[in-house]
């Protein structure tokens, strides 16, 4: 136990060569290949080490052309990803995702994540969007946790890598536009820590928390896109927010994710019915010519079609659709799911008696921080990676592709990170972090507003009117809602307590959120054509002139918005 | 109906003390559900560590729950009064919350 110091006015100073910030698929990744650079690394998360974002939450499946199911070539899997993208993506970083994605997967192999295997190899499901069976996973809805586990344990064995839990990163300490470290809040001691780094490397995942309902942890505001846009890097496609249509939504499920719903309809086939209890896809679906025809609706689609059916009055009860499996005898269900079937049991679930309630929710931003092939921001020493980096998946994200995209990106940014350290090239000063050390003592002790209520007003604001159906009337309505709720929280954080203060927290939370919230309406609203996540049911079908990339930053405090032609050839390997 | 979540509060070193929520039932809802609402509408700095929410896949929401160590989030509310208490076999933070980190995991502070 530390007991929390009276001298807050000198912080704890800690040094290294790289910084990571996150500690999920991508920030592990990239602690391991940059201490493997020969760096000395600080890896440092909000959360517990490995367990605070989406990686260990993942239940389903990583997707690369390992050929181990059927012969495959990684420009397979870069073509399916270039076509779910609708034209958007940066081709670099897609290619880059296709290529290193089966060495990624053979390594984790090697370290014994324990990827499902058949007659001998490695088996590859069949999901939506890919032409051939390429997703591995780790039974029984294991993935996440197999993945975050293995992380762990390299990290454990490897040597050079500090890791430092409960560390939430405020601000990227910069001079002279370079980031030199960054400031940091201890939270379970209230005190400021600075950490001075060579290159820093944004880790921090995605921003689905900013939504009502939600695949999120508590720790998925968007941290790292407000720290890259406060620091003077660029975000890119921030309007794409992939929601998940099948989401848990009745009765209340506990010690569950809410997207576990998705393995059981491909394993088993579920049935989508409305509250007439007919089936309803086949009135939606578009046919995908290259999947076998099991699965016919993708993402959006589905999305589009339990909306719709909803605003035409024929959703469940609790305001989505049922997901019947009464047509599966109950011997096949407990075959394809074993214990799980258990857990539901518990929630009191039996699949083969009665349907369940499901809901599109807000689950991966395909948006997010821009970056060149060494996964370099536009700041000198700032790197980024996993599903804080933006581009790769353009307007629509494939299934399987962001944990893949985790490890290849996590890798990339940590050797990046470790060259530029070499060269030496940042130096710490203590005004970089003297912004956030002002800021943080300044907070103090107020009665209102109540930031925990103040985030669920956002999240309010942003699925009813930044939700996957758009019109100009919502998104202006979404902007100045969220520029009142930041008039609200004010500009000086709130504090409650000195030792783990979920107010101060939740004010610094906000402080994040709302600027990335707006970071995703803006863009939002200047896009007038539906394209891939991005619908605007006053802008339906795409727009041949919109076939460009928006990409967002801070002039001072406004923010600039501007159009760029998408990033086309193949990143060097 | 309503349910009420009896917790221990204070920091380390602070004598601890009780204080009583009522809080709506909603069946099926677990008690990280109630604590949650608890912070929403009631009193925003009770104390109390969770990441995945659903998922119980962050382990970090253990707590006493009516004097048995358990997750917050797969335990359910229930009508009537459930006491909460940190894990007693970690140093305490501040109200729900211990020190639960790895010891190789966390910040050592400047002495
Ligand atoms: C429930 C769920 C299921 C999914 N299933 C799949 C799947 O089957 N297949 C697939 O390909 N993808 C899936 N995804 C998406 C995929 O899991 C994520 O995109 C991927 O794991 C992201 O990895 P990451 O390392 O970038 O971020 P994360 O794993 O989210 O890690 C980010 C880390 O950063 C930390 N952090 C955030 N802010 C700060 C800060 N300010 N200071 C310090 N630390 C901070 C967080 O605590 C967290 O630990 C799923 C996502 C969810 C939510
Ligand atoms: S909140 Fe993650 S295990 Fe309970």
């Amino acid at each position: 136990m530390t007991s929390p110091s009276p001298d807050t006015s000198v912080p704890t100073h800690l040094e290294s060569d790289v910084l990571v910030i996150g500690a999920g698929g991508a920030g592990m990744y990239a602690a391991l290949e940059a201490a493997k650079g020969g760096a000395s690394v600080i890896l440092a998360d909000r959360s517990l080490i490995g367990r605070g974002g989406a990686t260990v939450m993942a239940q389903m499946t990583v997707a690369a052309a390992l050929g181990e199911q059927t012969p495959d070539h990684w420009e397979h899997h870069f073509a399916d990803t270039l076509a779910a993208g609708r034209g958007l993506c940066d081709e670099r970083l897609a290619a880059l995702l296709c290529e290193d994605g089966p060495q990624r997967l053979r390594e984790m192999d090697a370290w014994k994540v324990g990827w499902a295997r058949e007659d001998g190899h490695i088996k590859q499901a069949q999901a939506p969007g890919h032409d051939r069976p390429r997703c591995a996973y780790v039974d029984f809805l294991s993935t996440g946790p197999a993945v975050s586990k293995t992380l762990r344990t390299q990290l454990n064995n490897a040597s050079g890598i500090r890791r430092i839990g409960d560390l939430t990163i405020v601000d990227i300490a910069l001079r002279d536009g370079e980031a030199c470290g960054a400031t940091a809040l201890h939270l379970p001691t209230g005190q400021a820590a600075t950490l001075a780094a060579k290159a820093v490397v944004i880790a921090t995942g995605g921003l689905t928390g900013l939504y009502r309902r939600n695949s999120a942890s508590s720790n998925m505001g968007g941290d790292g896109y407000a720290l890259a846009l406060r620091a003077g890097a660029e975000l890119i496609d921030m309007e794409f927010v992939q929601f998940f249509p099948i989401g848990h939504l009745a009765p209340r499920l506990v010690g569950m994710d809410p997207i576990m719903w998705d393995p059981f309809r491909y394993k088993l086939g579920g049935k989508l019915l409305n509250s007439e209890m007919r089936e309803f896809e086949e009135d939606y679906a578009t046919r995908d010519e290259r999947s076998d025809g099991t699965y016919v609706l993708t993402r959006d689609l589905a999305t589009y079609a339990i909306t719709k059916e909803v605003e035409a009055g024929r959703g469940s009860p609790s305001g989505g659709a049922y997901l019947s499996f009464q047509h599966v005898p109950e011997a096949e269900i407990r075959k394809a799911f074993g214990p799980v079937v258990d857990r539901l049991a518990e929630n009191g679930i039996d699949l083969a008696q009665r349907p369940v309630e499901v809901a599109p929710i807000a689950h991966y931003h395909m948006g997010g921080i821009r970056v060149d092939e060494m996964m370099a921001t536009g700041v000198p020493g700032l790197f980024a990676c996993g599903e804080a980096v933006g581009g790769a998946n353009g307007a629509n994200r494939l299934s399987g592709n962001a944990i893949t995209e985790a490890f290849v990106f996590g890798a990339r940014a940590g050797r990046s990170a470790a060259e530029r350290a070499k060269q030496g090239a940042s130096v710490w000063s203590t005004e970089a972090a003297k912004p956030a050390l002002d800021l943080l003592r300044s907070a103090s002790k107020r009665d209102a507003p109540n930031p925990a209520a103040v985030m669920v007003k956002l999240q309010a604001a942003m699925a009813d009117d930044v939700g996957p159906f758009r019109t100009d009337a919502k998104l202006r309505a979404a902007i100045s809602a969220i520029a009142q709720l930041k008039a609200d929280i004010g500009d000086t954080p709130f504090a409650s307590a000195e030792s783990f203060d979920p107010v101060l927290a939740d004010w610094l939370d906000l402080r994040n959120m709302l600027a990335v919230a707006q970071s995703v309406a803006v863009p939002a609203l200047a896009r007038t054509e539906s394209r891939g996540a991005h619908q605007r049911d006053d802008h339906l079908g795409l727009d041949d002139a919109w076939s460009v990339n928006q990409i967002v930053a801070l002039s001072g405090s406004d923010m600039t918005l501007r159009k760029i032609v998408a990033t086309t050839g193949k990143a060097a390997a | 109906m309503k349910a009420t979540l009896s917790i221990q509060r204070g920091a380390f070193g602070e004598t601890p003390r009780q204080d009583t929520f009522d809080i709506p039932f909603e069946h099926g809802q677990s008690i990280l559900d109630g604590l949650r609402a608890v912070r929403r509408s009631m009193d925003p700095s009770l104390a109390f560590r969770f990441a995945c929410i659903n998922a119980n896949a962050c382990k970090e929401c253990m707590m006493l729950i009516d004097g048995k160590v358990d997750y917050a989030c797969t335990v359910r509310l229930k009508e009537g009064t459930t006491t909460l208490a940190p894990l007693p076999k970690k140093a305490l933070i501040r109200d729900l919350v211990t020190e639960i980190a790895p010891p190789g995991e966390r910040l050592v502070l400047r002495p």
